[in-house]
């Protein structure tokens, strides 16, 4: 679903993010891609979203290639991944309900289908009370949860997701993990970066990516296939 | 429907900057509107100034009525001529102790009429240039039963001169005038959009296709410079009145040049919002 080949990524003057990367993330597969600030996380998503190109190497999502998709065909990509962004980008001004039902009208679906799955999101994240409460004037919880919601809306086949329980506290984390574990028992590949270890802990089901100053330092995955 | 419904929520949501963005529209196709009511008065200035371009042709004393309708019917053949009026020598005399009132005691110690007859040729609009005078009176003149003819060459050729010195000049200010007012409409567009190109990047990413991210910018910027054209119009007509009742009566101009105004308006409105969207899709 997801597989990234040597993937090296350089920002000049900055220096390079990413060197070398390589992992294959496979349908239905939940991994956390963990580091310390700064060791590539937000990076590699950018790469599989394709937001960013790599300098070499090839990022491959959803049958989709960074060396064969160009910039106008990208949204082909993108109505399949949902992204969870670490600092939201929500569109300022507009209601809860208009945020995540956005992700659907760019895709041309019916409105009536707009709104009932848009209610059914945001009733799953438990935000149907704020639905129609200007972004705005929601707490960071909840703007993470709108972020969330818009997300999965779409049904993607895979989830991004940058440090999503970041502004959560432990009761509305565990609400987002039960999310994304029913995301994942229905088949949905997740990959979900995070800094927080103590969260990756609690999961030892899930595959772990570690990496640090942008080289992929430990994959459990790996190791349980060398094991194997 | 998307797009319009999105156009008009944008403008809701940011009415402060929709109608400063207007504003600006406006006051640049204020300045092309004053610029259009001062060119357009100029041109009907000289054109009432051109009507009065014709040629007269003296017929000979000796010459009967029948061969001045012969006369005249040869000079209204030529394509330049619209129409041939006919001055007979009592009607010249009489028009000439009108219009010269201070030679009354010569005109009235007169025995003989010393005027001749005339042919007045006036000229279709097109044909008010020298050459086009100049062939007309040189025509008019090798008639045999024309005794002379005069245009007053010098006069054609001046006035046509401040005509064409008056259409280039038009053209290059209308011309620095219309780029002015497209750059300051595509600044005000710009800035519109600059506050929401993070919008725009977000469009991108949750997947909308390039075409359904511009379309509202499109149509945003398009309202955004026809309601600055109209507001133009409204400035212009404005301006027009003050003028007209307190300096000195002005014609207005026709209404599609306004039409044109505002469509332009609309339409610089529209291709700036297509550059500027255009950039921030690039971003991400």
């Amino acid at each position: 679903m997801i597989k990234l080949t040597k993937v090296t990524k350089e920002f000049p003057p900055r220096g390079r993010a990413l060197s070398e990367v390589s992992f294959h993330l496979r349908k239905g597969e939940f991994a956390f891609l963990t580091g310390h600030s700064g060791s590539g996380k937000t990076t590699t998503l950018r790469l599989v979203h394709m937001a960013d190109r790599p300098t070499s190497g090839e990022v491959r999502a959803c049958g989709f290639s960074s060396e064969l998709t160009s910039d106008r065909e990208v949204w082909k990509l993108r109505r399949r991944v949902g992204y969870v962004f670490q600092e939201f980008r929500l569109l300022p001004g507009r209601t809860a309900t208009e945020n995540v039902a956005f992700a659907l009208e760019v895709t041309g679906a019916p409105r009536r289908d707009i709104l009932s799955r848009t209610h059914r999101l945001l009733a799953q994240v438990g935000l149907s009370s704020s639905s129609s409460m200007p972004v705005d004037e929601l707490s960071g919880g909840e703007r993470q949860r709108v972020a969330i919601a818009r997300a999965l809306v779409n049904d993607p086949l895979v989830v991004l997701a940058d440090e999503p329980t970041g502004n959560l506290d432990d009761r509305a984390t565990r609400g987002i993990m039960e999310l994304f574990q029913e995301l994942h028992a229905r088949g949905t590949s997740l990959l979900v970066a995070t800094h927080d270890l103590e969260l990756v802990r609690r999961h030892p089901e899930f595959r772990v990516l570690e990496l640090d100053e942008g080289r992929l330092v430990y994959d459990s995955g790996a190791v349980e296939e060398g094991a194997a | 429907m998307y797009a319009l419904r999105e156009a008009i929520a944008a403008i809701r949501r940011a009415p402060l900057l929709t109608i400063l963005s207007a504003a600006m529209v406006a006051l640049a196709l204020f300045v092309v509107g004053v610029f259009g009511v001062v060119t357009y008065n100029l041109h009907q200035a000289l054109t009432q100034i051109e009507e009065r371009v014709e040629v007269v042709a003296y017929v000979r004393d000796d010459v009967l009525e029948d061969q001045v309708r012969e006369l005249e019917g040869v000079l209204l053949e030529l394509e330049e001529v619209r129409a041939v009026r006919f001055v007979s020598r009592e009607d010249a005399l009489l028009t000439a102790r009108e219009t010269l009132g201070e030679f009354e005691d010569l005109f009235s110690g007169l025995q003989v009429n010393p005027l001749p007859a005339s042919l007045e040729v006036e000229l279709q609009p097109g044909f008010r240039n020298p050459e086009a005078v100049a062939r007309v009176a040189g025509l008019a003149r090798r008639h045999p039963n024309v005794e002379d003819v005069a245009y007053g060459g010098d006069w054609v050729d001046r006035l046509h001169l401040l005509r064409q010195v008056g259409a280039i000049g038009t053209a290059i200010l209308g011309m620095a005038f219309s780029l002015v007012a497209a750059l300051i409409i595509a600044t005000a567009v710009r800035i519109a959009i600059f506050a929401r190109r993070d919008e725009i990047q977000v469009m991108r990413l949750v997947g909308a296709t390039n075409g359904f991210i511009r379309r509202p910018f499109l149509l945003e910027g398009f309202l955004t410079g026809i309601a600055g054209g109209l507001l133009a119009a409204g400035l212009t007509y404005s301006a027009y009145l003050v003028v007209y009742r307190l300096v000195f009566p002005l014609d207005w101009i026709p209404m599609e040049w306004i039409a044109g105004g505002v469509i332009a308006g609309g339409a610089f409105g529209l291709l700036a919002s297509a550059v500027a969207v255009r950039r921030y899709l690039r971003e991400v």
